[in-house]
């Protein structure tokens, strides 16, 4: 639990700015704003959250394609989220990266990665510069239940383990690799026990619980800070949109979203336990965040054709 | 001028480099306690210690996407492939992380990094060892691509990629690492990036001849003047990505008449992809078709006779030359 009131609210008023960002995000997506795949993170607010309250401002954040959310708690305006969203040129990767590909190098957010698994050998050698250059920065490294079944997972384990690497391996378990269950993908369901054999600890954290969440991402990062050698963590949450928004989602039962909905939506549960929040005063304040956001990034131009190949090469 | 040979001359390379910026470091499959699979990195671990070149775990798509992420916040490592048929399995890391995140993050962050590795038939490796895949790292944009064929330029090329804010993939020949030459002993002699080699002057053809094909080029050059009267042109691109298209075409210009040279496969390869750029800008220039010599079209296969039969030999460019007159 955070260790004031205030920390508390701005934790739920973060949760709450990255949900309302995502259900915009998807009617901007309807509407044809947004185009290619959107993939929302409804539903796994906690777990963003609660991992990015537990970092300091130098240590590194790496994502996946879907971090819209990981941008804002890391401190992104969303308006240059958003903007990123529409292919605008005030979006955060000028509109060459779009939804998959945030990054915003001040806040050291290392980016969002479009390869299921692509980031963790990213991750290895970002953690291995931190100790190259002998500070004590660690990198979080968040993927989904997928990507630890790619040869990445693997290989990047054992290499963090063996060379001794402060990377924190945070597994998001929303419990489906696009449209494949994880009973269904994993022969091992507790990806938490996956790194054992790699000489890489395991951490479990309710990521449905950003108190919790926070409180096992503390604890990973700061041994991870002092024993410069990676953890794994699984945060076990549940993506309540579909995969992107090209999901039908016949993979699972309508009732069993409504009942995560219902019985174990993050924001609402943590907003149930503080006292004296006012929830609708907060949303409205976050609306018209959300409504700046959009507005900004229609107005905003689109990249010129003269700077179609800008940044391709680094020139002199 | 020192004679080294081109393993030596690319280990001197290395060296001057990791000796000149802190920032360098070497990670790589046996390229420390055993000196490196072709020897490249002879001496270094003792000399830099195990911070500065590290022996790998077999990982090659991971090794070189740490590389990756080591280069995006302010190192500059060195990954050596032990072949180029390898570096398949990092294709995703090279592909998809070092060549596009300069550009897919608008510019917020580089990676500045060069992976190494040698390609080439001749040793009996058989058909997961011996390829030549250069048509395939030309195909992707936002990284440089180097093929030296000399030890001066396996030098001076591997430095200037290693001082290059720019993902570079450094290719080198198997079969050159013994070969010697003349090299500067200058510890800041580059070889620019984009700057062809003409290696031998001629009026009545230009060969332009793809890493260790440019000394195949060179032999069938000195056929062609001895035995038939032709004056080949030799030209090395040294890196195909900057080409130096500008010389090549000048060139064609001058001897109307050109013939490509490279290791690889025919289709879709460096010289299918020349041969377009050579006809768009000099057609009017041209007095036969550019023809092309290059590997067979198969997977090396392993026997010594069906090897030697399945890469380019001088012979061959002699004939493919004379039947242009």
């Amino acid at each position: 639990m955070a260790d004031g009131l205030d920390e508390a609210r701005e934790w739920l008023a973060t949760m709450l700015l990255i949900r309302r960002f995502e259900e915009r995000a998807g009617q901007m997506y309807a509407k044809n704003k947004v185009g290619g795949f959107l993939h929302l993170a409804i539903g796994e607010e906690a777990t963003i959250v609660g991992a990015v309250r537990a970092m300091r401002d130098e240590d590194y954040l790496i994502s996946t394609y879907r971090s819209h959310g990981h941008a804002i708690a890391r401190g992104t305006d969303p308006k240059r989220v958003m903007a990123e969203l529409f292919g605008k040129a005030t979006g955060v990767s000028g509109g060459r990266g779009g939804s998959m590909h945030m990054f915003d190098g001040e806040r050291r957010f290392m980016g969002g990665y479009g390869i299921v698994g692509g980031n963790l050998p990213l991750a290895a050698g970002i953690a291995f510069s931190s100790d190259y250059r002998e500070t004590e920065e660690v990198t979080v490294c968040v993927f989904g239940d997928g990507a630890a079944n790619q040869g990445t997972f693997g290989e990047t384990l054992n290499l963090a383990a063996l060379w001794k690497l402060p990377v924190v391996f945070m597994v998001t378990n929303n419990q489906f690799g696009m449209g494949t269950s994880l009973e269904r993908h994993s022969a091992q369901t507790d990806l938490h026990k996956r790194g054992e054999g790699y000489g890489v600890p395991g951490l479990r954290a309710d990521g449905m619980d950003v108190g919790d969440t926070y409180e096992v991402m503390s604890e990973a990062i700061e041994r991870v800070r002092a024993d410069r050698t990676p953890i794994l963590v699984e945060a076990v949450t549940y993506r309540f949109a579909g995969h992107s928004m090209a999901d039908p989602e016949e993979y699972r039962e309508k009732d069993d979203v409504k009942e995560w909905r219902e019985q174990h939506d993050p924001i609402k549960n943590f907003a149930e336990k503080l006292e004296d929040v006012d929830l609708e005063a907060l949303d409205e304040e976050i609306g018209a965040r959300i409504d700046a956001a959009v507005e900004f990034a229609e107005d905003s131009d689109f990249p010129t054709p003269e700077s179609i190949y800008d940044h391709l090469y680094v020139d002199g | 001028m020192a004679e080294l040979r081109y393993r030596e001359a690319l280990n001197q390379a290395l060296r001057e480099e990791l000796e000149r910026d802190e920032r360098v470091f070497i990670l790589g499959e046996d390229i420390g306690v055993f000196q490196g699979a072709f020897k490249v990195t002879d001496g270094l671990l003792e000399a830099f210690g195990d911070k500065r070149v590290r022996d790998t775990p077999i990982s090659e798509n991971t090794i070189v996407g740490l590389g990756v992420g080591a280069a995006m916040t302010g190192l500059r490592p060195i990954v050596e492939l032990m072949t180029v048929n390898f570096s398949l399995l990092a294709m995703d890391q090279i592909v998809n992380h070092m060549a596009a995140i300069p550009y897919m993050f608008n510019g917020q962050a580089r990676v500045p990094m060069v992976v190494r590795m040698p390609q080439g038939a001749g040793h009996q490796l058989g058909p997961t060892h011996s390829h030549c895949l250069e048509a395939i790292y030309l195909h992707v944009p936002g990284m440089l691509l180097a093929v030296p064929s000399t030890p001066a330029d396996a030098k001076g090329l591997l430095k200037a990629a290693i001082r290059d804010d720019n993902p570079v993939v450094f290719i080198e020949h198997e079969s050159l690492y013994g070969a010697k030459g003349e090299v500067p002993e200058d510890e800041d002699h580059l070889v620019e990036f984009g700057q062809a080699a003409i290696r031998r002057e001629g009026t009545d053809v230009t060969i332009v001849g793809i890493s260790r094909m440019a000394i195949t080029a060179q032999e069938a050059a000195e056929t062609l003047a001895e035995e038939h009267d032709i004056q080949a042109e030799v030209i090395d691109p040294r890196t195909l990505r900057p080409l130096d298209l500008p010389t090549i075409l000048e060139s064609v210009r001058k001897t109307n008449r050109c013939v490509i040279v490279e290791e690889g496969w025919p289709h879709g390869g460096v010289g299918a992809n020349l041969a377009a750029l050579i006809q768009e800008q000099a057609f009017d220039h041209l007095d036969a078709p550019i023809l092309r010599v290059s590997g067979l079209d198969l997977p090396m296969p392993y026997s010594k006779p069906l090897e030697q039969l399945a890469f380019p030999h001088a012979e061959q460019v002699v004939e493919t030359v004379k039947s242009l007159f």
